[in-house]
């Protein structure tokens, strides 16, 4: 595989996995407090309603020009690495409660049990929780997904990425039955924050119609820059906020 | 009928409306000069910080 494509699996890879293990503390929360059948069931429906999405989206986009594709992914990509990155500083410096696993689950489970069960049939509340969760969380990782591969002319690798994070999230949250606290969100949150930025403005940049000196070798330089410029901004907000205490907030975890 | 949009507009522009400003502007930019024949690749690498610092000061707040 070229550079290019190992970027490529990596960015997906951690995004994915971030994503997966965000929706996977909730489904783990309401299926041991609720009717698990329901909560699968509403995984279900979401990777469904994803699956679906990605099969309409997928020949959609890859049929547009290259120079409209790389404007429209590149500008994409650099508003979702930009959101990324920016909630990855404020952590990295204090600034911004940690995304914190076994808070959420806690949260989310006494949520749930307060919520009344219906003794027969589906229960709505597992299922919508968990349709929600899945589908919110999947729909950022599936527009990375597509706009990567289409891009790289290799949705197939984008995709053996993204079902290789969920396949790890999974065997990790089977081996330890616990929300995965112990995950480095946010350093994965930042790396690919810096990822998503630097294919970002490479991509949008050529879709503008502006020529990189060097082509896709300019793209290390690139993400090494956004990586250094980053750094240096949680250093600046190190020095212009006190941190805030943890644990994760409520307003934090829906800002995730 | 609002509920679609609005929720694009969050999906899409998230927490800060300035990075997806500073988006528009940076590639805006960089269009207009690449159709002009001048060198275009370095807005994006000089505009993104400048965007970022501005958002990353808006989430800080003001000063005491």
């Amino acid at each position: 595989m070229s550079g290019a494509e190992w970027s490529l699996a990596l960015s997906v890879f951690l995004a994915c996995a971030v994503e997966a293990v965000e929706a996977y503390t909730i489904v783990l929360a309401i299926a041991r407090t609720r009717k698990a059948s329901s909560a699968l069931a509403g995984t279900g429906a979401a990777l469904a309603v994803l699956a679906v999405a990605a099969a309409a989206l997928g020949p959609a986009l890859t049929s547009l020009p290259i120079g409209v594709l790389r404007l429209v992914v590149g500008g994409l990509l650099l508003v979702f690495g930009l959101q990324w990155l920016r909630k990855a500083i404020l952590r990295a410096a204090g600034a911004k409660a940690l995304h914190d696993e076994e808070a959420i689950y806690a949260e989310q489970a006494a949520e749930a049990a307060e919520a009344p069960v219906s003794a027969e049939g589906l229960d709505r509340y597992a299922f919508a929780i968990c349709f929600k969760a899945v589908a919110l969380e999947g729909l950022e990782v599936l527009v990375i997904v597509l706009t990567f591969g289409a891009n790289q002319h290799d949705v197939g690798l984008a995709a053996i990425a993204a079902a290789a994070a969920i396949l790890a999230v999974l065997g990790l949250g089977l081996a330890v039955r616990a929300p995965l606290a112990r995950v480095p969100e946010n350093t994965m949150k930042f790396a690919v924050g810096v990822m998503l930025c630097a294919f970002g403005a490479f991509w949008g940049a050529e879709g503008a119609g502006a020529s990189w000196p060097g082509g896709e070798a300019s793209l290390p330089f690139l993400v090494a820059f956004l990586a250094l410029i980053s750094l240096a901004l949680v250093r600046y907000v190190r020095g212009a906020r006190p941190p805030v205490p943890v644990p994760a907030s409520p307003a934090s975890r829906a800002e995730a | 009928m609002t509920a679609l949009p609005r929720a694009v507009w969050e999906f899409v522009v998230g927490d800060d409306w300035l990075l997806a400003l500073g988006v528009v502007i940076t590639l805006g930019i960089t269009a207009l000069l690449a159709a002009a024949d001048l060198a275009a690749w370095w807005v994006g690498p000089v505009l993104i910080p400048v965007f970022l610092l501005a958002s990353i000061r808006r989430a800080l707040g003001p000063r005491r």
